[in-house]
């Protein structure tokens, strides 16, 4: 029984294994293919060079891609956490006729299909005479965005003893100034992990700015150009980039929300 | 009794609606609007002509790509579920609880990458030429065609949905109550029949609910069909982004969108309503 137990173990942590290893082996791919002198990477791999570093470094087009992609995950941020930090206030503590609806329409959008949301808003903002712009790309990032502040906000509102709030009010605080000095400075980590995973999402995402940017493309959509354009290992370097400061962001995130005793007074 | 709203919670909770009305309800009503609309020398004129539904609604292509989708997101989302499951069951049941939360970890990872960069390091793996048909070469295999193949496809889609299936799978095994488990072996039930009979039917909810994440996913995605599977024939979201990019007629895109949204919610609401029947039974 006993050593029964043994193997089957053995079997299931191979099996973690083998899928981590299939999850993983296109990100570490991709950075060992930026590292690689060859166009069409295959075994035996050709010899270490930077040549694709280089490549994006001189290229005009992933500059301007990149100030793009920078300014519009900013202003996403912002503005998704703010949106996201009331919807998850409200939820928290109202009770409302057609909460559910509102619910529905805070959190859905990730669900729907990145084509049709790329099509929605395309069509809508061309007809407001918004799309080709910056500015459409931060209202269709806005949308997908802040579902996850708001998720992330709500999570660390529901950590809060109810009776702190209420214990505001008795010493006098009206609403705002209970918001002020007891749900924000208790909410902060999470604020912070809030615009730092929007902003990820918003670095990563490609295919509703792709529909909406027109000529300001942010570099997710520039990749896609590459990608339907000739075979260029400068992909890897890019996302390679890309990726580390994704997880820069993400990892700032986690310590955030690892030490929930900072930011409260 | 209703209180009447302050202005404080007016405040706090009206940005997010206005803006969600706004840039999310909003543009999906007008593209079932617009689905009546006519395009006349380039442009769209609003009207009420079913012309682009009968027209899609008539054509082989649309329903050939409609049962092609149909076919390749219920495999991913049964793969998926097939190669997550002893994972999940393994991170739930066998590691410890430090292990788990590196798991957890190290399994949200992946959705901060570039969807896009993995596709196309994936391309470099399968072509003809690339590491795994050279590695299989190495002892005398191959090459097998592995990309612009169904075969390609589903490697993308699995990419992009294993990781999140594995995770809700994780976490609905973390709600099965151990001692259901602990009183089936004593009962003499085996290890299979115990995870058939009890791990997986406890679960059930959650299981149901992370195959159906994995089906919208890939039903929507254009990016593995097109970079991994080739793009011909193409899929509703291949056909969409065709539509789209080639000219004004949006209004026929707008059909195929909507008939993947119809599609997407019979399919939600029949996976949640087989989800949660016969519960508490």
């Amino acid at each position: 029984m006993g050593n029964e137990n043994k193997l089957i173990n053995g079997w299931l942590m191979l099996h973690i294994a083998l899928c981590l290893i299939f999850i993983f082996a296109p990100i570490a791919g991709s950075f060992v293919f930026s590292l690689n002198s060859d166009r069409f990477p295959s075994l035996p791999l050709g010899e270490f060079s930077l040549d694709w570093y280089r490549a994006i470094w001189n290229d005009p087009l992933v500059w301007s891609g990149f100030g793009n992609t920078v300014i519009v995950g900013l202003i996403v941020a912002v503005i998704a956490t703010i949106l996201g930090f009331g919807g998850a206030y409200t939820d928290y503590r109202y009770n409302f006729f057609g909460k559910s609806f509102y619910l529905a329409l805070a959190l859905l959008p990730p669900t729907i299909p990145v084509v049709i949301m790329g099509l929605a808003m395309l069509a809508f903002l061309s007809r407001i005479q918004l799309s080709g712009s910056t500015i459409s790309v931060v209202i269709a990032h806005g949308v997908m965005c802040s579902p996850f502040a708001m998720a992330i906000i709500r999570l660390r509102l529901s950590q809060m003893d109810p009776d702190l709030e209420a214990a505001a009010w008795n010493l006098g605080g009206n609403e705002w100034a209970t918001l002020r000095h007891v749900i924000i400075p208790f909410t902060r980590p999470a604020i912070f992990a809030a615009l730092f995973i929007t902003m990820a999402v918003s670095f990563d995402e490609f295919a509703v700015a792709w529909f909406v940017s027109g000529l300001n493309e942010t570099l997710p959509v520039k990749i896609l150009g590459f990608l339907q354009g000739q075979v260029s290992p400068r992909i890897n370097a890019i996302g390679s980039l890309a990726f580390l400061s994704s997880m820069t962001l993400i990892v700032l995130a986690q310590l955030l929300l690892r030490n929930p005793n900072e930011g409260s007074k | 009794m209703m209180k009447r709203p302050s202005l404080f919670s007016l405040v706090l909770a009206m940005p997010l609606l206005v803006w969600q009305l706004a840039f999310f309800l909003f543009p999906l009503l007008f593209l079932i609007a617009i689905s009546f609309w006519t395009v006349k020398m380039f442009q769209m004129q609003p009207d009420l002509s079913f012309a682009n539904w009968q027209r899609i609604l008539t054509r082989g292509v649309f329903w050939d790509a409609y049962l092609r989708t149909m076919i390749l997101a219920t495999s991913a989302a049964v793969l998926t579920s097939a190669i997550a499951f002893p994972a999940s069951y393994a991170i739930s049941f066998k590691l410890s609880e430090r292990a788990k939360r590196w798991m957890i970890f190290v399994l949200i990872i992946p959705f901060f990458t570039s969807y896009l960069v993995r596709v196309y390091s994936w391309q470099v793996f399968l072509t003809d030429a690339g590491i795994i048909n050279a590695a299989l070469g190495h002892i005398g295999l191959g090459p097998y065609p592995m990309l612009n193949n169904t075969f390609g496809t589903l490697v993308g889609m699995v990419t992009l949905c294993l990781p999140l299936v594995i995770l809700l799978q994780t976490f609905s095994l973390n709600f099965v109550n151990r001692d259901l488990i602990e009183a089936a072996h004593n009962l003499r039930c085996g290890r299979l029949r115990t995870v058939a009979s009890v791990v997986v039917p406890s679960a059930k909810v959650g299981l149901v609910i992370a195959a159906l994440f994995a089906f919208i996913l890939s039903f929507g995605d254009f990016v593995s069909p097109l970079y991994l599977g080739g793009g011909n024939p193409p899929t509703l979201s291949i056909m969409i982004t065709d539509i789209t990019k080639s000219g004004q007629q949006w209004p026929r895109a707008a059909v195929v969108a909507i008939m993947m949204i119809a599609t997407l919610m019979t399919v939600a609401f029949a996976a949640i309503t087989y989800a949660y029947k016969e519960r508490g039974k």
